[in-house]
């Protein structure tokens, strides 16, 4: 196969970003649990989080890098930092552009459009704001690899992406299975009706959901400038593809988001190598295609609300 | 003073007035019936009291408070339990997590209500961890009236809970309200098995196409003729 003689190099590279998608995946399956409502500004919520870890960084980080025992500190300070813009972001949105419209039993329909209007404003907002170039992440390791593992080399980002993601994906998962918030979440997404009979308030669990959603986005956005720089528009095609994840595991379905995201990150990388780097998008939407026309329930199925 | 009162109430579904002025109420300790042929208005009686639906006039007072501009969630934490048409059970939760989620606003301690559903309802326990849309029709009824309880309510409202089981499931279902009603319980009870609920209960009202057409205790109603021709399925004539 093409991928073989790099296997292992294009593993370690597939998993880093695609526990970034899932992480972003989360915020679209979550919400859809919730709304039945695809929120597209969740590209923006991400972008946020790019912006608000680089601005906490930056004010951290001296003319070098610090490394050591303060780059750990400085790297939790840029997650907590994006993970907050992001949430701030996602309360927001989910005030202005959604909340008027479930009041007034507004059609499906209205909510799209609210929220691509939503995303524009945002994304030119942040790029009249803070300048349209890409502007990198000071650098906060000192050194770029951290260890090699069959042969593959493992950089620092990528093992601080995969760590950080992993932590939150299984803080999610036990929010979700164990914790009172979430079995309210998991009751609303089942039957909102029923819930509100129960003494659920519905609009404190949604706002909660958008929250949850804006937190792991906007970490996943910090944790993507490390890599890949911060700029105005840098939520779309990231967007999009967490979108393509999460159908792909099953939207909705919170474990199924995470698959998605792994599966996407990997097949794109393999993809690569068997194509060429320009194939590396196209890959991912044909994904997106192929999954719509033959198994739109996704891998592990529409399960809204399902513990584990 | 009614622990639940309505005070010509009418709810209306965009042009359409579902709810002609309805007004009744329910004593502390009753167990009250609300009988009506389909789309009478029994669902969307209950459905306003509970909140999830506004009355566009008229009011509802629960012990003296007005709660027809409350939400749901709001309209349980004051008392009054809601068991919804069609047992509503959520599907991809244990029985368990069912009945924790009745318990959603109690801080703490469910541990004591939870063992009296369970001695009502032997069935629960022992399906403890199965999902809830894996039951039979008869279990999901009785996990949605165990459900309710968890919230301890002063008052529950049962939309139908004969429908759709057989003779033997009903007559366990009604002996259980009874039992619920004796451990202080004040029942209002929408039913379309009118012989059924007039034994149980004590008043009863019917309800035509959105307004209250007879109220009277339910032997009274029980042996009254058009009552008997309109909902009995008796034939007059004949007897």
């Amino acid at each position: 196969m093409c991928f073989t003689s790099q296997f292992w190099q294009l593993t370690v590279a597939g998993l880093a970003i695609g526990s970034l998608y899932a992480l972003i995946a989360l915020g679209y399956t979550l919400v859809y649990g919730v709304l039945q409502l695809i929120n597209f500004a969740h590209s923006e919520v991400f972008m946020a989080g790019g912006f608000g870890g680089l601005f906490l960084v930056r004010e951290l980080v001296g003319d070098t890098a610090p490394g050591g025992a303060a780059a750990v500190l400085i790297t939790t300070a840029g997650i907590l930092g994006g993970a907050l813009a992001g949430a701030g972001t996602a309360f927001v949105l989910e005030r202005t552009a959604y909340r008027p419209l479930r009041r007034r039993g507004a059609p499906r329909l209205a909510y799209l459009i609210s929220a691509i209007g939503a995303s524009l404003f945002l994304y030119n907002l942040a790029g009249k704001e803070f300048g349209r170039l890409a502007i990198p992440m000071p650098d906060i390791y000192t050194s770029g690899t951290v260890f090699h593992i069959f042969g593959a080399r493992v950089t620092t980002n990528q093992l601080v992406i995969a760590g950080a993601a992993l932590v939150m994906l299984i803080a999610l998962d036990r929010l979700v299975a164990k914790t009172r918030l979430g079995q309210g979440i998991r009751a609303v997404a089942q039957d909102a009706e029923t819930a509100s009979l129960m003494g659920v308030d519905i609009n404190k669990v949604i706002t909660l959901t958008f929250i949850i959603g804006g937190l792991l986005g906007g970490a996943a956005g910090f944790l993507y400038g490390l890599v890949f720089n911060v700029q105005y528009t840098m939520g779309f095609i990231p967007g999009v593809k967490a979108f393509t994840a999460a159908v792909l595991g099953g939207i909705g379905n919170v474990r199924g988001a995470v698959l998605g995201g792994l599966v996407l990150g990997l097949v794109e990388n393999y993809g690569v190598a068997c194509a060429s780097s320009a194939y590396r998008d196209i890959i991912a939407f044909m994904i997106l295609v192929l999954v719509l026309l033959v198994r739109p329930s996704g891998i592990l199925g529409e399960r809204l609300g399902r513990s584990a | 003073m009614a622990m639940l009162e309505l005070q010509d109430v009418h709810v209306k579904y965009g042009a359409v007035e579902a709810l002609k002025g309805v007004t009744l109420e329910v004593n502390e300790g009753e167990i009250v019936t609300l009988l009506g042929a389909n789309g009478a208005g029994k669902t969307t009686t209950l459905r306003t009291i509970s909140g999830l639906l506004r009355p566009s006039a008229g009011r509802i007072l629960f012990e003296g408070r007005p709660i027809d501009q409350m939400p749901a969630h709001e309209v349980l934490g004051i008392g009054v339990g809601h068991v919804p048409e069609g047992r509503r059970v959520f599907p991809r939760m244990s029985v368990q997590e069912n009945l924790e989620m009745g318990a959603y606003q109690r801080k703490g301690g469910n541990k004591e209500v939870m063992q009296r559903v369970f001695e009502l309802f032997p069935v629960l326990s022992e399906r403890k961890s199965q999902e809830g849309g894996t039951l039979s029709g008869g279990e999901q009824q009785m996990l949605a009236i165990g459900r309710a309880l968890m919230s301890r309510p002063r008052l529950i409202l049962l939309d139908e809970p004969s429908m759709g089981l057989a003779p033997l499931i009903v007559a366990k279902i009604f002996e259980i309200i009874a039992e619920i009603n004796d451990d202080g319980t004040t029942v209002l009870l929408v039913e379309q098995n009118a012989a059924q609920a007039l034994k149980l209960a004590g008043r009863g009202y019917v309800l035509e196409t959105g307004s209250i057409v007879m109220s009277d205790d339910a032997a009274t109603l029980l042996s009254d003729d058009r009552v008997r021709a309109a909902y009995l399925g008796e034939d007059i004539g004949a007897a």
